[in-house]
């Protein structure tokens, strides 16, 4: 067995970045627990598309753990499973966590046994399948971004160029969370299995493995991994402990050293990015033939009692996850799912997770820095040092307050990718990225009002110049039943795009 | 259970404008002593009247423009800016020039302008050239350094006050008994009467590099500076830019003829030049933004002062190539803003 390459060995050192206070070990003393199945589930049916899968089964229908539930609406979108066996008690809208409104769920109560579906094979030998048939399986699977996306893993793939490079996510960069840590800690190999399928997939010849340099237990288990594997194609990569350094785009540019084109997708340079969790729930679906129906999710933060990892079935509510945890600890104020920072703060903890959940946090009043009060911009620059998209927020600030909306495009608000590294360096206490999601929204609207505008002109004068030409036709030919019928069918035209109604 | 909900990002920064205004004050701390400790306690006396009149105006400004006042006067920047400009003065020096300096540096320079934030020009310094260009004469109110063996009548604690509340010393002391004209302005006049360097050096009042006493106090206030970077309130960019920039100009003139041009070393530890670099050159507020154009404003004060200091007709130029550079900075900004990820280089 050769010795595995690690590819940049040196780590990068970003410029942009903000270092927050380390809280990953809170919740890596204890290993991943795995949860028993809860009494109810509520599984949604729509991932980042919006658009939600159709439901296979009925109120009242028994089904068996990991049984396909709803069916994908279109092709390249995820199957979802039942991730406890039990009774289908309702169907429609419900609130999850993470989502502004109620999305379509399916609601599943616990039976009384705890039977297993087993209508996919486990299928070890993976080299011998064509890619394609990979890639549908991967969709079969119900396998979903893990990192937070939750884009459909198989459509992702579907949109790679040849022989791409593949790029595994390990480097969570946010506060607390330490699901990938652990599961890297735990379960190297699997991950390792999961980037030699994805490889197989994509017909990809070099795959690396992204983590941060403060994760040295992670970095351990993997070399192990990979010399077991023995896979020239997988090399690992370690990159700085810096926010957001495992952001999608700053991660290809901190690994690869190439940047993804404003409007392009990784696809567009030829990367294709996953989270190493799912790299690894691709594995579980190979090797066991068990579809994505669990997550590990980390519950932190000192308003929990035992921090720890908690492997949970997909739709559990957050309450019984804080309980696994000890239950809470004091009286905290917030509670986020996500991160410290991208993170959104829950109302309530009934509220039930999805596939995109990695971390819940329990914080306490000044956990997170106190609210403060705002204060003017002092031009201190902290902000422009830290934001990995090269912006100047300071600026884009001036320019969201007096709504100029050439400034924003120029300023590029476009390219704000929503972190909030510049919010947390900011002394002033400015609501930063708050008011650049308002530069964003002020920014789309402009344009569409400018297209709307672009269009109607262009309807006009193609009218004028309709009328022109009526007007001197007029002159020489009656208005008749052939020339009103032209008429009509140019009016129901109108819908059409400028240019090919009126310009006949 | 219920929670409270707010948008993300949930963390804030631990930091804050006052406190960073805070550790600039601290920062300041031992080269204000090391001067009182050469020059007398003159400086505290200015401290005093600067802080008090710089607070005050702060106050009134407040008040005229209906914005809250006790909170804006507790992040500091008012008596961070009084105390920048109060290490600059002589330490002999009536209350009038303070009180106009300062009620012209935050009522007109800072307040006028917007308030913290949006200011153009450095309060500090502004305040500084509007004092130096309005009272010539009482601008020179430098006692010798104590250095231990001149023979000078060091003015005392009362005749200090007596002298900082009505402008005349006290008996028979006359503001030339007790004052010395500052390193840079003898090797002005030196240099102006065709001496030559050597010739010019050996006057007691020059120690190893700049002025006796003084050079320590430029050490002070270096360490200071050095402080500040080491906690991460100011970046190297603008000190590198300055020191830099004087010391090349410096550097160069020095090497072409050393019998007619300072050396840089005492360019670098006389005058303002360590406080410039470290304290008024980074002020956030008046200097740019990105890394590159704190590069270019450093810079282009540092090759300004040596240019007003050897042709101009001020012997020490920081004040004046800090404004120059100050209004320079929206330009600066435009011209060095960082290449957004993935947009074409």
């Amino acid at each position: 067995m050769s010795a595995p390459a690690t590819w940049n060995a040196q780590p990068r050192r970003p410029a942009w970045g903000v270092r927050t206070p380390r809280r990953k070990s809170l919740a890596t003393q204890a290993a991943i627990l795995i949860a028993a199945p809860p009494a109810r589930v509520t599984i949604p049916l729509t991932g980042s598309t919006g658009i939600a899968a159709i439901p296979l089964v009925v109120r009242g229908q028994g089904v068996r753990c990991g049984e396909p539930i709803a069916a994908p609406a279109a092709p390249g979108l995820a199957t979802v499973h039942a991730s406890i066996a039990g009774r289908v008690t309702d169907i429609g809208a419900c609130p999850v966590a993470g989502s502004s409104g109620p999305v379509p769920c399916i609601v599943i109560e616990r039976g009384t046994s705890d039977a297993h579906w087993d209508g996919y094979p486990a299928q070890p030998d993976t080299a011998t399948l064509p890619a394609d048939e990979i890639r549908r399986r991967i969709a079969t699977a119900g396998i979903v971004g893990l990192g937070g996306a939750l884009f459909p893993t198989a459509a992702k793939l579907d949109s790679a160029g040849p022989t791409p490079l593949l790029l595994l996510n390990g480097a969570e960069c946010e506060a607390y969370i330490s699901c990938d840590d652990m599961l890297l800690r735990e379960r190297a190999d699997r991950v390792v299995a999961g980037g030699r399928i994805l490889c197989t997939a994509l017909d990809a010849e070099l795959c690396v493995i992204a983590i941060k340099t403060d994760m040295p237990e992670a970095r351990a288990a993997l070399l192990d991994a990979l010399d077991q594997a023995g896979d020239p194609r997988l090399a690992l990569s370690t990159v700085t402990a810096k926010y957001p350094a495992g952001g999608e785009r700053q991660l290809i540019e901190l690994v690869f050293g190439c940047e993804v084109p404003v409007g392009g997708r990784p696809a567009d340079i030829g990367v294709i990015c996953q989270n190493v969790a799912t790299a690894a729930a691709v594995a579980d679906f190979f090797l066991d033939g068990r579809p994505l129906i669990s997550r590990i999710i980390t519950i932190s933060g000192g308003g929990i009692t035992t921090p720890r990892n908690i492997e949970a079935r997909i739709g559990t509510p957050v309450a019984e996850l804080v309980a696994l945890a000890g239950g809470y600890a004091g009286t905290p104020e917030r509670l986020i799912m996500g991160g410290p920072m991208m993170g959104v703060a829950l109302p309530d903890d009934a509220l039930p997770i999805t596939a995109a959940t990695n971390c819940l946090i329990a914080a306490t009043a000044g956990e997170l820095g106190d609210t403060a009060v705002e204060q003017p911009c002092i031009r201190c620059g902290l902000c422009v040092e830290a934001c990995p998209a090269g912006l100047m927020p300071q600026e884009l600030l001036n320019a969201v307050r007096v709504e100029n909306t050439a400034r924003l495009a120029e300023l590029g608000v476009s390219e704000c990718i929503d972190c909030g590294a510049c919010d947390f360096a900011c002394p002033s206490h400015i609501p930063l990225t708050a008011q650049f999601r308002t530069g964003k929204r002020l920014l789309s609207t402009a344009q569409l009002a400018r297209e709307q505008a672009d269009r109607a002109r262009s309807r006009y004068d193609a009218r004028t110049q309709r009328l022109a030409r009526e007007s001197s036709v007029q002159a020489t030919t009656p208005v008749g039943p052939s020339a009103l019928d032209a008429l009509l069918a140019r009016t129901r035209q109108r819908d059409n795009p400028p240019g090919g109604d009126e310009a006949d | 259970m219920r929670f409270d909900t707010t948008p993300p990002p949930q963390w804030q920064s631990a930091s804050s404008v006052a406190s960073m205004m805070r550790i600039v004050m601290l920062a300041l701390l031992p080269a204000i002593l090391v001067s009182a400790w050469f020059y007398g306690p003159g400086i505290f006396f200015n401290i005093v009247v600067a802080v008090v009149v710089g607070l005050g105006t702060e106050a009134v400004a407040l008040r005229l423009r209906h914005k809250p006042v006790l909170a804006t006067l507790g992040d500091g920047s008012a008596i961070v800016a009084a105390l920048l400009f109060a290490f600059s003065l002589p330490p002999l020096c009536p209350w009038w020039v303070t009180a106009s300096g300062m009620v012209f540096a935050i009522g007109l320079v800072k307040h006028a302008y917007g308030g913290l934030g949006y200011n153009l020009f450095n309060p500090a310094m502004a305040g500084y050239v509007l004092v130096l260009v309005s009272f010539p004469s009482l601008m020179t109110g430098w006692p010798e350094a104590d250095i231990g063996d001149l023979d000078y009548q060091r003015p005392s604690v009362a005749a200090t006050l007596h002298y900082g509340l009505t402008g005349e010393l006290p008996d028979a002391l006359t503001l030339d008994a007790v004052t010395r004209a500052t390193v840079l302005d003898r090797v002005r006049e030196g240099l102006g009467a065709m001496r030559t360097m050597d010739e010019i050096r050996t006057n007691p009042v020059f120690g190893d590099f700049g002025g006796a006493g003084w050079e320590w106090v430029s050490n002070f206030v270096a360490l200071g500076g050095a402080a500040l970077l080491w906690l991460g309130i100011i970046r190297w960019h603008v000190p590198a830019g300055v020191l830099g920039g004087l010391l090349g100009m410096a550097g160069f003139f020095w090497l072409m003829d050393p019998e007619i041009h300072a050396s840089p070393g005492l360019h670098l530890f006389s005058g303002g030049a360590m406080l410039g670099a470290f304290f008024i050159a980074t002020d956030p507020v008046s200097s740019p933004t990105t890394a590159r154009g704190r590069l270019v404003h450093g810079a282009g004060i540092g090759v300004l002062t040596y240019i007003i200091r050897s042709w101009g007709s001020y012997a020490d130029g920081i004040a004046f190539a800090v404004l120059l550079m100050n209004m320079a900075v929206p330009l600066i900004e435009r011209w060095t803003r960082p290449r957004i990820y993935g947009r074409p280089g």
